[in-house]
C-alpha cells in the first residue's frame, strides 16, 4: 500500500495502448512513448504523436527518474474515497528534468502536507495500489 | 442527432460567420431554483423546471408552441448520478429522461408541439450548445429553436455518490491522474494553472476576493438567484478568506455552488425576429475551443494561448475587437480560472497578469468596469445560463438594478473552462 498514511489510492486498469506503460511500473521502471522521427516524449500515452501525427514511430524509453517541483496545492475535501481517510495530502505538479514540457502527478510521500519546497528536485519512487498495480511516485531529493 | 462537430468554429482562418446578424436570441425564460430536488416534487424535478422554463422562454417571444420547429438540449446537467435503482414514478416520469435529464422528444410530447423538424438532444454543455443552435437556425435547419438546459442537483454531497470515485480502479484516461486524487479538470488542473499564475505574476489567492464578492453582490441582485431567493445576505470579505478550504488555496467561495433548475432560449432567424415582442439579441458570431495540453496537466502558457486564441477566433468571425464587447459575462465556476477569459480577452484593456488589480478597482455594475453583470454562477447558483440572460437583459435594458451605466451594445458570453468552452457575441444591431 501506499506509503502515505490512510492513503489506498485507486488502481490503474491497463488497455491495450497503457500496457506496457503499466507493466514496466510493476518492473520499477518509468518508460514514455517517443516518437523517433520527432524525438518527442508523450504522456500519457497517445494514439499518435502530437507533433507529427504518426502512430508509426513510437517506442517505449526508458526515463530518468528525476524532476523538479513545479507547483502545488493540498487535497482536503476530496470526492475520492481513498484520498478521504488520508486528508490532508499534498497534490504536487512534477516537471521531468529530461523534458520539462512532460509533468506528473504526485502526492510527495515523506512530505508533509503544506509543507512543499516548490522548485526542489524530486525522484521517482514507486507506490502500491488498491489493486497491487504499483504507481509512479516522486519524493523530495534529501 | 449531433453526429459530429463540424459546425463548430474552433479553427482560427473561418473569417466573418456567414450568418453574422442574421441569427437573434429572442425569448428567455428561467425556471425555479433550488439547492436539490427533493426527490418527490414532479413540478421541481428536471422534466418540471425544463417545461417551466420553455414555457416562460416562448411566452416571453411572444411565440406560441406551434412556432417552434426546433429543440435542442444537452444531457450534461451534472446529475453525476442516476435515479435508479430506486423506484420511477408514473409516466411520464418512469425513466431517467424527465428526472436527471429532459430529451427533445420527452418535451416536445409533453408541451404537445407539432411543428418540431430538428432535435437535438445531445448538444455539448451550454457554451457550444449555444453556438450549435445559432448555427442550426442560420444554416436553415430550423426556423425557430427553443434551447434548454437544465442543471440537476440531487441529494447527498456533490461527487461523492459519483461512481468512478468511490471504485477501486482507475480505468481509461483516469487511470493517470486517479491514483493521484486528481477528480476534476475544472477544478484540479485549474488550480494548478492558477498556482502557475501565482508564481508567474506574484500574485495570491486573497487576490480573488474582490471578484467573490461582486458577483455575490451582483447575484442579490438576481430575482430569480439561488442566493436572492435562498440566502439573501451578502458575504464579507472576512467570510471569503476564511472560507473553508477545499484543495488549498481553493475555498468554498471559488466554487459555484451546485443547483437545480433550468434556463430555456429562443433562437429564430433576423427577420422573423422583427415582429417579435422583444429587441432581438442578434449574434454576430460564435466560437469554441476544445483541446487539451501535452502532458498529464496543461500549464499556464498553454490555457492563455487557448484563450487568446478563441478570442482571435471571435474578433474574426464577428467583426468586433476588445474595443467593442460592452457587456462581458465569462464562466466563472471556479473562480480561480476567470482571469484567464478577462486577459485573453483584453476587456477594458486588461492584460497578462492585471485581473487581480482590476478586479480591487470598481468592477460593480453602477462603475465602469461592470465585470461578470450576471453575478456569474457564484453569485446566482450554478445555472452557467445566467451568463447569457444577463447579457440578454443588458442589451435589452431590462437588468433592473443589474442594468450597467455604461455603453451596452454588445455581449460577449461563454463557458466553460479555458481549454474547452463556447462563446456567443450578441449585439443590439444586426451589423
Amino acid at each position: 500500500m501506499s506509503t502515505i498514511p490512510g492513503l489506498e489510492r485507486p488502481g490503474p486498469v491497463p488497455n491495450d495502448m497503457t500496457r506496457p506503460f503499466w507493466d514496466a511500473c510493476n518492473e520499477r521502471r518509468l518508460v514514455l512513448q517517443n516518437c523517433t522521427a520527432c524525438q518527442r516524449l508523450h504522456y500519457p500515452p497517445a494514439q499518435r504523436c502530437d507533433q507529427c501525427g504518426s502512430a508509426d514511430n513510437f517506442q517505449w524509453k526508458e526515463v530518468e527518474g528525476k524532476g523538479h517541483i513545479d507547483v502545488y496545492m493540498v487535497i482536503r475535501d476530496s470526492r475520492i474515497r481513498g484520498f478521504r481517510s488520508a486528508q490532508p495530502i499534498n497534490f504536487a505538479v512534477i516537471t521531468l528534468d529530461e523534458d520539462p514540457g512532460i509533468n506528473f502527478l504526485s502526492n510527495l510521500p515523506g512530505t508533509p502536507p503544506g509543507e512543499v519546497p516548490v522548485g526542489a528536485p524530486v525522484e521517482l519512487i514507486f507506490e502500491e495500489t488498491s489493486t497491487g498495480q504499483l504507481v509512479h511516485e516522486w519524493q523530495v531529493v534529501t | 442527432m449531433v453526429s459530429n462537430t463540424g459546425w463548430m468554429r474552433n479553427q482560427e482562418g473561418l473569417g466573418l460567420w456567414e450568418h453574422r446578424g442574421k441569427v437573434a436570441i429572442v425569448g428567455w425564460g428561467q425556471s425555479h431554483i433550488d439547492r436539490r430536488w427533493d426527490g418527490v416534487s414532479l413540478d421541481r424535478s428536471c422534466g418540471g423546471l425544463t417545461k417551466e422554463a420553455c414555457l416562460k422562454a416562448i411566452a416571453d417571444a411572444g411565440l406560441s408552441l406551434d412556432d417552434i420547429d426546433g429543440l435542442i438540449t444537452s444531457a450534461e446537467t451534472r446529475a453525476e448520478q442516476t435515479w435508479a435503482p430506486r423506484p420511477y414514478f408514473d409516466p411520464p416520469y418512469d425513466t431517467e429522461d424527465g428526472l436527471t435529464f429532459t430529451s427533445a422528444d420527452w418535451i416536445q410530447r409533453e408541451l404537445g408541439m407539432k411543428n418540431v423538424q430538428y432535435r437535438v438532444s445531445d448538444a455539448p454543455y451550454i457554451g457550444p450548445m449555444m453556438g450549435l443552435a445559432a448555427q442550426a437556425v442560420g444554416d436553415g435547419l430550423c426556423e425557430t429553436a427553443l434551447v434548454w438546459y437544465p442543471m440537476v442537483n440531487l441529494a447527498g454531497r456533490y461527487g461523492h455518490n459519483n461512481p468512478q470515485n468511490n471504485s477501486d480502479e482507475a480505468p481509461g484516461p483516469s487511470a493517470f491522474t486517479l491514483p493521484w486524487g486528481y477528480q476534476s479538470g475544472a477544478m484540479f488542473n485549474n488550480l494548478v494553472i492558477f498556482q502557475q499564475y501565482c508564481k508567474k505574476y506574484g500574485k495570491s489567492h486573497d487576490g480573488l476576493a474582490d471578484l467573490c464578492l461582486n458577483l455575490r453582490r451582483n447575484g442579490l441582485m438576481t430575482p430569480w438567484s439561488y442566493y436572492a431567493l435562498h440566502e439573501p445576505y451578502q458575504l464579507t470579505r472576512e467570510d471569503y478568506l476564511n472560507g473553508r478550504v477545499i484543495e488549498e488555496p481553493l475555498v468554498i467561495y471559488d466554487c459555484d455552488r451546485p443547483v437545480n433548475t433550468c434556463a430555456a432560449f429562443i433562437f429564430t432567424t433576423a427577420e422573423r425576429a422583427k415582429d417579435l415582442r422583444q429587441k432581438p439579441a442578434y449574434v454576430l458570431n460564435h466560437a469554441q475551443n476544445g483541446g487539451r495540453g501535452r502532458s498529464t496537466m496543461a500549464t499556464l502558457e498553454e490555457h492563455q494561448e487557448a484563450v487568446a486564441s478563441l478570442a482571435r477566433k471571435m474578433w474574426e468571425g464577428s467583426g468586433l475587437g476588445p474595443d467593442d464587447v460592452d457587456i462581458f459575462n465569462p464562466y466563472d465556476g471556479y473562480l480561480t480560472f476567470t482571469q484567464q477569459f478577462l486577459e485573453g480577452f483584453q476587456w477594458h484593456g486588461v492584460k497578462w497578469g492585471e485581473a487581480h488589480d482590476f478586479y480591487a478597482d470598481d468592477i460593480r455594475v453602477e462603475g465602469p468596469h461592470p465585470f461578470l453583470s450576471s453575478g456569474g454562477n457564484n453569485g446566482t447558483g450554478r445555472t452557467r445560463a445566467c451568463l447569457f440572460s444577463d447579457s440578454l437583459e443588458q442589451l435589452r435594458g431590462t437588468a433592473g438594478p443589474r442594468q450597467v451605466t455604461t455603453r451596452n451594445d454588445t455581449a460577449l458570453a461563454g463557458c466553460n473552462t479555458p481549454d474547452s468552452n463556447g462563446f456567443l457575441m450578441l449585439s443590439k444591431h444586426p451589423d
